[in-house]
């Protein structure tokens, strides 16, 4: 690579120098005016762009029997079923061979992971706001630093370790103190009748999407500081001056100056949510083939589902089951992307990295 | 910032010379601004509530052997210096096969690329941040260590790792080198420096700082991260070799995961559950005070 850099005029009498000598002042010559390292860094940087493309193509490449089989019905059906794998003979179907009986449909999936973020959002979006501000316009800066490092270490948790706290201490608070207590109190009409019903054993849906808030906080509530911290002052000045109060001020000034980035990085949070495996695989409780019944039951969301199951889909011989995590995969990635790059056209100013980790303050 | 807080101080100051503060803006302002603090201990109290009980989980059984001996079978004695050792090969892997790759990447965006490939590029890693982990895992599983007989073991897991964590790197690279002040290189230009030297010698240096913090996120996401590597670093219950592939190695998050009380009916192996989760814990503050010191250094040595 580094030897093609072009333009080399060795000093006279090159034709007589042997071809290493002249390889290596080649070199000399590229790495002085850069240009090696130009092509070194071309290099470099078309890796992402191919890891990305091959991801595509192995994804495509390995769902493509699940999603000549599966069909549309896929994402309509809520079936989850390995099938009878010692059959004898496979079951064929559009060319492509399955377990007899075998069945497996996405929406629990997609509902699981939509309603889990969901519900991560509606916690951490107003917290998240509500403590950028407190942080900027109220705090003195010793502790604003203080909260900076808070938000560093919560959004540099490993997400195991969220998922041990949510299965070991959150669950159990939710099935004993939290959801009983919602379940009793909250009247039977349409939309809060699933905050009642059975309060089931702290698994499920209302604890992954707690543990989802606890991932999206940091990165909503980091950018949102730095965002309002850079507002300028003569709009708010003005506005204290036509007599709003301050909170009027932060409400209708500073908040919808930087309406369009903190949108942006709620659709960041929303992305995290979406993708997030480990944390949810602990607490969700694992039930496929069935939704939620409220808001306390077992459930399951596309990413956890591949950790859960990739493993027995081994077992599957035919390599059905196998395709048919490439193509939730497939889905989970397409949705992740859609919100991915929603977000950074939103947030493309500020953007720096989803995670706040080391920013500093 | 000072002349900000005095104007944004409380409503009532000017009130000698201006009529009373009615009541209901008095109470509408107090109501937001407590609900604002209210939000803000709604961050700061689980974030401690959090790390505390991984911390008293973990503290009251801790031993020296739990850091000193390997795993016994799955959890029933021994310790966690496999996971340990695995982790720190693992991102000893990333820190050079994705720090290369992207430092290059960064430095290729920022310094030399023109026209359309810039975007395209660009959007490539940006587009790569945004992929779930659990993906690129069932990629590298299916790929690297079925198709290409690899087998579990330290190359496919730091490839999978390295995919995910280049765009981290490879952001804070490209934003350094931007922050670059260009006096710098047309001052190396006026002393008729080669461009190569610049390159190397002045606008590379004075990225380091935010290049190293870029790697910190790095470093902290790859000793986290557990989905992908469940698939493609196996695990193992003895110390990891140099063997690239065909090797399972432990890693910590394998243990908090694997033996937590929700997977394991194990006493003892529940207990390495919390002692790997604090070891990871620990890692991850050391590398934020890290990125604190390095960002004030710089910040000083900027001024």
């Amino acid at each position: 690579m580094t030897a093609s850099a072009p333009v080399v005029r060795p000093e006279g009498g090159a034709g007589a120098d042997p071809l290493p000598r002249r390889a290596v002042a080649a070199l000399r010559a590229g790495i002085r005016n850069g240009q090696a390292i130009r092509w070194l860094g071309g290099a470099g940087a078309v890796v992402p762009a191919l890891a990305l493309a091959f991801i595509l193509v192995v994804l495509v490449v390995k769902g493509w029997p699940a999603i000549r089989i599966n069909g549309m019905s896929f994402f309509s059906s809520k079936a989850w079923s390995q099938g009878n794998e010692y059959a004898l003979k496979p079951a064929f179907k559009n060319g492509y061979e399955l377990p007899p009986g075998a069945s497996y449909g996405a929406l629990p999936l997609i509902v699981g992971t939509l309603a889990t973020s969901l519900i991560a959002l509606i916690i951490a979006v107003p917290v998240a706001i509500g403590t950028a501000l407190a942080v900027v316009e109220r705090l003195p800066r010793r502790l604003a630093y203080i909260v900076g490092l808070f938000l560093e270490v919560l959004a540099g948790m490993p997400s195991v370790i969220i998922g041990l706290f949510g299965a070991v201490t959150l669950g159990p608070i939710v099935a004993h103190d939290i959801a009983p207590y919602v379940a009793r109190n909250v009247p039977d009409v349409p939309v809060l009748s699933y905050f009642r019903g059975a309060t089931g054993s702290g698994y499920g849906l209302l604890t992954s999407g707690l543990v989802l808030a606890l991932m999206v906080i940091p990165i909503v509530a980091a950018t949102t500081r730095d965002l309002v911290r850079q507002v300028p002052i003569l709009p708010r000045e003005g506005a204290l001056a036509l007599g709003m109060s301050d909170a009027q001020c932060a409400r209708k000034v500073t908040l919808p100056w930087v309406g369009t980035g903190i949108v942006g990085s709620v659709v960041l949070g929303l992305g995290r949510a979406l993708g997030e495996t480990m944390a949810v695989a602990m607490v969700c409780g694992a039930s496929f083939g069935a939704f939620p019944s409220n808001l306390y039951d077992t459930m399951i969301t596309a990413a956890a589902a591949i950790v859960l199951t990739l493993e027995a889909a081994l077992t599957d011989a035919t390599g059905y089951a196998l395709s048919v995590l490439a193509e939730i995969g497939l889905v989970l990635m397409i949705i992740t992307l859609l919100t991915n790059i929603a977000a950074r056209l939103l947030v493309r100013r500020v953007s720096t990295t989803a995670l706040p980790v080391g920013a500093g303050i | 910032m000072a002349a900000h807080r005095q104007t944004a101080g409380p409503v009532g100051q000017a009130a000698g010379q201006m009529p009373p503060v009615p009541i209901r803006r008095r109470i509408g302002n107090a109501a937001f601004w407590g609900a604002c603090l209210v939000a803000l201990l709604l961050v700061v109290g689980p974030t401690l509530w959090l790390v505390i009980t991984t911390i008293t989980k973990a503290l009251p059984h801790f031993r020296w052997s739990v850091v000193s001996t390997d795993t016994v079978g799955a959890g029933t004695a021994g310790g966690l210096l496999n996971a340990i050792l695995g982790t720190f090969m693992l991102t000893v892997g990333v820190l050079i096969v994705s720090g290369t790759i992207s430092i290059l990447t960064g430095l290729y965006l920022s310094e030399f690329s023109r026209g359309r490939s810039r975007p395209v590029l660009r959007g490539a890693y940006e587009v790569l941040a945004g992929i779930p982990s659990i993906v690129l895992g069932y990629v590298g599983y299916v790929v690297l260590v079925v198709q290409f007989h690899w087998g579990y073991g330290l190359l496919p897991a730091v490839l999978v790792l390295s995919v995910i964590t280049i765009p981290y790197i490879a952001k804070a690279t490209e934003t350094s080198l931007a922050q670059v002040p260009s006096s710098y290189r047309e001052g190396a230009e006026a002393l008729g420096i080669s461009p190569g030297w610049t390159l190397r010698k002045i606008v590379l240096k004075s990225a380091t700082p935010g290049i190293i913090t870029g790697m910190l996120v790095a470093l902290a996401i790859a000793a986290g991260e557990s989905a992908p590597l469940l698939f493609t670093a196996g695990w193992s219950t003895t110390n990891p070799s140099m063997a690239l592939v065909h090797s399972p190695l432990g890693f910590l998050t394998y243990a908090v995961w694997s033996f937590s009380p929700s997977n394991s009916p194990i006493n003892s192996a529940n207990q390495l559950s919390y002692d790997a989760g604090l070891i990871l814990l620990v890692f991850v503050l050391v590398l934020i005070l890290l990125g604190r010191l390095i960002a004030a250094r710089a910040r000083r040595h900027a001024e």
